[in-house]
């Protein structure tokens, strides 16, 4: 279960952030921020020539000693980042994959929507509902 | 029967009546009780009533279609007003009151004739005042009309203030209910023809109310359920478009009817129509008209029916409603339901629906109510079938942005779990490519021809896939770890089952291991269960053979979106082999061989080692046979050494790469022995299969060795034994099956090969062509 789950447009500004309330949110908001950095080496390191090879799943972008922060980029350049807790050891890789596949999904769908104008803050209650269900279920 | 022309008047209470009567919604009114009834409340005598009867044609058809039931009415109307009965009254006569029915059940009618009245009959009005019945008491709605207010109220045409006539089937009279409030909207000039018109189409609607809900005055208005929209409602927004247009089965007649419908518009224009009323049983049914009206906006902007409209055009278009943005986001969510960006005429009614519900004040429901729900819809309105949800046959390819829908949506109930939805996405990838399932899918559980002999057969297992396998995989895995007493991963230590539940797409569940070998081609959802076939070579020492479980398939790559993602996550899956890390959800395991029975002496003495280590050892690796039996005998020399190797490798066992490697150490170990000449051929003829696996790229090499380790143990079978002729036999009987066994899942894997060759070229091409858009 993520902390803090968070959508970075390609100019790298959110689309749309969310953290368990009780924790400092301005915390992950930063460290959020940090890990673009992380985020653009990684997908800066896989030459042009290998564009197409370019997983989109980036992994585990770096581990602190209280969160892991994972990320994953789509090939147009948005960005998800998921911050686990790190005392959540049971957390497979494949499930943080899941996580980030349901997420592009829902990601889709927002875009489907004519209504939405890519570059907006995502206000969808779909996505809305799906990050809840991948968040921390917090007393 | 000629033909009938009505007026607009005419022609929507006449529908309504219509629809009311058309309880089986078979567009077809039997002489079941409602028409009965509301012949009756017609106060006619029943001669005439036959008449009537007869000359609308229905004694001939033996119901009422809407046609005769339309012509009966109007001939009601016609015997009502004292005329006599004749076919061409039907259509000489002008100014016809609308049929009046006085008794209650039908207080719709009731109701419909108190407002129904046209201009001359504005002076009836008073009187059919007196006949208009309230509710029926089981409806528990109290209904009224509001004072004959001609004056500034155009609409408030007859009704009194004071409680209605009531007839003797009814209850006491019920409260005043206030339609003032809706007439009152209608502004505008209303010339001869009374506001009824508007008023009808509201309030009728409003007399569909679920009896819930008390009526109080004005109050009452917000107590309605979700509204059925009415027709002046639907014009809100599109400015000019006149409702008469969207009844198509509208005979326009006079100016005075146009008029009328035009102040029907203008009144809906002004959009304080509070809600109306719902269908009898559910309140986000789509009405005959409503959809009518919604299907003829369809066509302004996709003449084809059976087409869609892009998003963008439905954007502009309901962008006209003027609700806010965020709203018309949320309703383009819930009525997309397929998520493609582009709506059906379902769909384009479901959101044209939600659209008019909320302008009239209606929350938007979170989730898509049943009725909106796209079905199979003709434009009758019959009866759908939902479609099976899972394998619609959805045309679009991941890599088609407009695929062409089927008319025939299936109706998907949102409430689905999601993986059912992303499920049902992807299945069209996987459709495509399943080519290929076919062919491993052997028939399972074949029995061997001679048991004594202990033919094993392999059983592949399907390589890709399918939904159903993925869920009952997931079932099985979460369910059946703690519930099935016999299996192996009860008795590994806890952390070893950690590593077997592999999450989501994992397959061979550990319990699949010590499961049976021969799973079937769909059941290795069944090999949870441990399945220990014993092979008693010559009776002597049975061995207890673990055959494990061949390994599921790798998961299809979930193409979880039609358009983008499935291309990713190809790539996904395809990079994540490259990239070495074990990815257990893209790892396809070649259905494992299941060991041979190896009657050699120093079997027996293996055996006994062998079935302690194979429970340990086979949940961790499921995918692989348990050929350390077979290194066990084989290495015979060191009988001991290799079941300590694997014991070491148990207990220090994380992953699957792990117990790969003791594997291919025991290979090794193997194959240094004598058994050395013997894997070679088999090794190189083995290394084409490795090159048939791409994705396979860390595990070939497992594989191959898996499949060295197999064969070699083989043909180290007669040297061995050498004294039992017939088990030698036996072995090259179990040879040939494998080879064949081989050489079929040879050509699969091309197939899969080439298949997934095809689409890495398509992806690279479309890749190219993306190219300039994306910068790094």
């Amino acid at each position: 279960m993520a902390v803090c789950i968070a959508v970075i447009a390609k100019e790298n500004y959110p689309l749309y952030i969310r953290s368990v309330p009780t924790q400092n949110e301005l915390k992950f908001h930063y460290t959020v921020h940090t890990s673009l950095d992380v985020v653009e080496e990684k997908i800066s390191a896989v030459g042009k020539a290998l564009g197409d090879q370019r997983e989109l799943y980036l992994g585990l972008l770096y581990p602190t000693e209280d969160y892991k922060v994972y990320g994953y980029v789509t090939n147009s350049k948005v960005k998800f980042v998921i911050v686990v807790d790190s005392s959540n050891t049971s957390l497979r890789d494949n499930e943080i994959r899941s996580m980030f596949r349901k997420l592009h999904n829902s990601f889709t769908d927002v875009m489907c929507n004519p209504f939405h104008n890519p570059g907006d803050p995502i206000q969808s209650k779909a996505f809305d509902g799906i990050v809840s269900g991948m968040m921390v279920q917090t007393g | 029967m000629e033909s009938l022309t009505l007026s607009d008047v005419e022609q929507k209470y006449y529908s309504d009546l219509f629809v009311y009567c058309d309880t089986d919604n078979t567009k077809k009114v039997a002489s079941n009780g409602r028409v009965l009834d509301l012949f009756r409340a017609a106060q006619l005598p029943s001669e005439v009533v036959l008449q009537i009867t007869e000359l609308c044609g229905a004694t001939r058809l033996g119901h009422f279609g809407r046609s005769q039931f339309y012509i009966a009415l109007k001939l009601i109307a016609i015997a009502q007003s004292g005329l006599p009965l004749r076919v061409e009254s039907l259509n000489s006569v002008k100014d016809l009151p609308l049929p009046r029915f006085v008794v209650g059940k039908n207080e719709a009618e009731a109701r419909h004739a108190a407002l129904y009245q046209d201009s001359d009959s504005q002076g009836l009005y008073p009187a059919s005042a007196t006949a208009v019945i309230p509710r029926p008491p089981g409806r528990g709605h109290q209904n009224k009309k509001g004072p004959p207010t001609s004056t500034s109220l155009p609409l408030n045409t007859a009704p009194e203030p004071t409680s209605p006539v009531v007839s003797p089937h009814q209850s006491p009279p019920t409260s005043p209910h206030s339609w003032r409030k809706h007439k009152r909207q209608h502004s505008g000039g209303n010339p001869d023809r009374p506001p009824v018109v508007a008023a009808t189409g509201a309030v009728w609607t409003q007399f569909r109310e679920p009896q819930s809900g008390p009526v109080s005055g004005d109050g009452m208005w917000s107590s309605h359920s979700p509204p059925l929209p009415s027709q002046e409602s639907w014009v809100s927004f599109t400015a000019d478009t006149p409702p008469s247009s969207t009844l198509p089965t509208m005979h326009p007649s006079s100016v005075q009817e146009s008029t009328t419908i035009r102040t029907v518009a203008s009144a809906a224009t002004t959009n304080e129509i509070q809600r109306q009323s719902s269908a009898y049983d559910d309140p986000w049914k789509i009405t005959d008209e409503q959809r009518q009206y919604y299907i003829n906006q369809f066509k302004t902007i996709q003449p084809d029916l059976t087409g869609f409209i892009p998003g963008s055009a439905a954007k502009e278009f309901f962008t006209k409603s003027k609700l806010p943005i965020l709203e018309l986001s949320h309703i383009w969510e819930l009525s997309d339901f397929d998520k493609d960006g582009a709506l059906t005429l379902d769909e384009f009614c479901a959101a044209f629906h939600l659209v008019v519900a909320r302008k009239n004040g209606y929350d938007l429901p979170e989730k898509l109510p049943e009725s909106l729900m796209p079905k199979l819809i003709d434009l009758d309105d019959s009866a759908e079938v939902p479609e099976p949800t899972t394998d619609v046959g959805y045309s679009a390819s991941p890599v088609e942005v407009t695929p062409s829908k089927s008319p025939s949506m299936p109706s998907l109930n949102q409430a689905w779990p999601e993986m059912n939805q992303s499920n049902e996405q992807w299945e069209t990838f996987s459709e495509r490519s399943s080519s290929s399932q076919t062919l491993t899918q052997f028939d399972s559980n074949i029995a061997p021809a001679d048991p004594d002999t202990a033919i094993v057969h392999p059983v592949p297992i399907r390589m890709t896939p399918s939904k159903i396998h993925m869920q009952e995989m997931e079932l099985k895995r979460t369910g059946s770890d703690h519930n099935h007493p016999t299996s192996p991963l009860l008795a590994k230590p806890p952390e070893m089952s950690e590593e077997a539940k592999l999450p989501a797409s994992m397959k061979f569940v550990a319990a699949n291991t010590v499961g049976d070998g021969y799973s079937s081609s769909d059941s290795f959802t069944s090999d949870q269960e441990p399945i220990t076939r014993q092979r008693s070579q010559s009776g002597t020492s049975p061995e207890a053979l673990k055959v494990v479980a061949p390994p599921p398939p790798p998961p299809r790559p979930h193409p979880s979106h039609s358009r983008s993602s499935s291309l990713d996550m190809n790539r996904t899956f395809a990079a994540a082999s490259a990239t070495g890390q074990p990815q257990p959800s893209t790892i396809a395991y070649p259905p494992a061989v299941p060991p041979r029975p190896l009657p050699t002496q120093g079997v027996s003495g293996g055996g006994a080692v062998l079935t302690t280590t194979s429970p340990q050892q086979i949940p961790q690796q499921p995918n692989f046979a348990d050929f350390s039996q077979f290194q066990a005998f084989a290495a015979s020399e060191q009988p001991s050494s290799l079941p300590e190797v694997d014991k070491h490798s148990d207990s220090g066992q994380v992953g699957r790469d792990g117990q790969a490697e003791i594997h291919l150490s025991t290979v090794n170990s193997g194959s240094s022995g004598p058994l050395a000449p013997p894997p070679k051929p088999v090794r190189r003829r083995l290394k084409s299969e490795d090159e048939l696996r791409p994705e396979d790229e860390q595990h070939g090499p497992q594989k191959s060795n898996v499949i060295a380790a197999v064969l070699a143990t083989q043909p180290s079978i007669p040297r061995s034994v050498g004294k039992d002729k017939k088990a030698i036999q036996a072995s090259i009987r179990r040879n040939k099956e494998t080879n064949t066994v081989l050489a079929r899942l040879n050509s699969e894997l091309q197939q899969q090969l080439k298949d997934l060759l095809e689409e890495r070229i398509s992806l690279e091409v479309q890749l190219e062509q993306l190219r300039p858009f994306s910068h790094l």
